[in-house]
């Protein structure tokens, strides 16, 4: 049956020949092979939020009247509503943090190396809309940590010097944070980043298919000192079925979670409310928060969140063109790289505990 | 077949030629572009409200104690001190812009978001803030606690 279907379309249209270059495809084999399951991981991920996103747009309406009680009612009354919330909700911050494990694992293996740099700048600024949909998403069910988180989080690009005010008012649609900020959002969130990301995704995996997979230097070394070591399995089916089962375990860790601990919804958004204590955003805008925290009023003339927010951006656009800075095969380039890696990585973690163990 | 001569005026008119097409997409693209951009900045909302407010009635609060109120678009805190006197400031936070609330154990005001203290006076005592927050006049009018800008000497 499968045969003559396959045979039907090769007839028409030479559907072999389109397949071929997936079935010779092959993945290094090595003990660090591991470490090639993250970024299709993340991408599972990213395919169970299309899905579930359209779930939740049967049911959710978009307006400051509206969209915290429709998100009620998709907990309590459409039935499994509970469950493709948590699911949504839950699949979304696996998938940064995979993303981000997907990054680190790129840098420290080396494989962000030419000629993979637009590889890398593909997935930073893929990670970075995965921010931005965390962000515009975490808005829709306008509730009071929502509003704040957005309040701080749109005032940040209104402190840029020069175009942070009309940013500001781009993203919030108007002065304040209100109904007008939520539809903004929505559509952000359901049209212009799913657009955006689904092109940048099929160049990332265009890349990849075009490239092949990276083998870490040091694995590329003993190879070429022993040839006979050399070893690699073959994508389709070998590594894609071990991919499968990857996303399997993912798909249970991911139902467990949802189940067992299902995300809440806090109260509604009461613009003229004071801030509630205790509040701090998702946990992968945290290292940035407690660093705002941190900073003091004024550091010389300026203001102090100004100088915190110019140094994340500078620091998040070089790290955008990381690749572009190992100059030749070894040396000092090289070691900056890995050093920068793990001073981030080290930042990052250190300050994420820090912020949630701060009162 | 082709020589240099009669190439010359055919590739200048080709030019011309170019250079209109080239401008008229130009100027197509500018009239999309335009109304594009110019739509995506909301209208301005009118301020509503004015100078002034009524943030509550006489006994409303108790000593020691405070709340929000709208001011326009945005919120102020109305403080009952200690000592009964009031003090009505802006509630949004100097440095991002959360609400502020009034914390009756310490008796200054206090920001959630970042942990950024201000006095009764409105100065920025501790934490990230970067300004101090603005003072409003508060009147009585009867029962009324009415709270308006101060009027800049």
């Amino acid at each position: 049956m499968l045969t003559s279907l396959r045979r039907w379309l090769d007839e028409r249209f030479g559907w072999a020949d389109l397949t071929a270059p997936l079935r010779e495809k092959t993945v290094p084999l090595h003990n660090l092979t591991y470490w090639y399951f993250l970024g299709g991981i993340t991408l599972f991920l990213f395919a169970i939020q299309v899905c579930t996103g359209i779930l939740l747009l049967l049911y959710y309406r978009p307006s400051a009247n509206e969209a915290f009680e429709s998100v009620q009612y998709i907990m309590t009354r459409v039935q499994f509503g509970w469950l493709v919330r948590s699911i949504h909700s839950w699949a979304a911050n696996l998938m940064i943090f995979t993303a981000f494990c997907h990054m680190f694992s790129v840098l420290f293996l080396r494989s962000y190396r030419q000629p993979r740099e637009l590889t890398w700048v593909t997935g930073v600024v893929l990670l970075f809309l995965a921010m931005g949909f965390g962000f515009s998403g975490y808005l829709l069910p306008w509730n009071t940590l929502a509003f704040f988180a957005t309040k701080v989080g749109t005032e940040i690009p209104g402190q840029i010097p020069l175009i942070g005010r009309p940013v500001m008012i781009f993203l919030r649609g108007g002065e304040e944070v209100t109904g007008a900020t939520l539809t903004r959002f929505f559509g952000f969130h359901v049209a212009v980043l799913p657009g955006i990301t689904t092109l940048l995704i099929l160049a990332h995996l265009a890349l990849i298919q075009r490239l092949g997979m990276s083998v870490p230097p040091k694995v590329e070394a003993q190879w070429r000192a022993n040839p006979a070591q050399a070893r690699e399995m073959r994508f389709f089916p070998n590594f894609l079925l071990r991919e499968l089962m990857a996303w399997y375990i993912a798909l249970g860790a991911l139902g467990a979670l949802a189940a067992l601990a299902p995300w809440g919804l806090g109260t509604k958004a009461e613009p003229f409310a004071p801030a509630p204590a205790g509040i701090r955003p998702e946990w992968y805008f945290l290292f940035m928060f407690q660093t705002l925290k941190l900073i003091p009023a004024k550091i010389g003339p300026l203001d102090g969140e100004i100088v915190g927010i110019l140094i994340f951006g500078l620091a998040g656009f070089l790290w955008l063109l990381l690749p572009f800075f190992e100059r030749g095969g070894r040396g000092r380039s090289q070691r900056w790289i890995f050093g920068a890696g793990v001073f981030a990585l080290a930042y990052m973690a250190s300050m994420t505990v820090y912020g949630y163990l701060a009162k | 077949m082709g020589t240099e001569a009669p190439l010359k005026p055919d590739s200048q008119r080709r030019r011309l030629v170019e250079f209109f097409l080239g401008g008229g997409l130009l100027a197509s693209l500018a009239s999309f572009v335009y109304p594009v951009l110019r739509y995506l900045v909301p209208p301005a909302v009118a301020e509503l409200g004015g100078d002034e407010v009524v943030a509550g009635r006489v006994g409303d609060l108790k000593p020691n104690s405070a709340k929000i109120f709208r001011f326009g678009s945005r919120p102020g805190i109305l403080v009952m001190t200690a000592e009964g006197d009031y003090r009505a400031l802006s509630a949004t936070c100097t440095h991002l812009s959360c609400t502020v609330q009034y914390r009756n154990d310490l008796h200054e005001i206090w920001c959630a978001c970042h942990n950024g203290l201000y006095d009764l006076g409105g100065r920025n005592v501790s934490g990230p803030p970067p300004r101090p927050l603005d003072l409003f006049e508060v009147h009585l009018r009867g029962d009324d606690i009415v709270i308006s800008r101060k009027r800049e000497a």
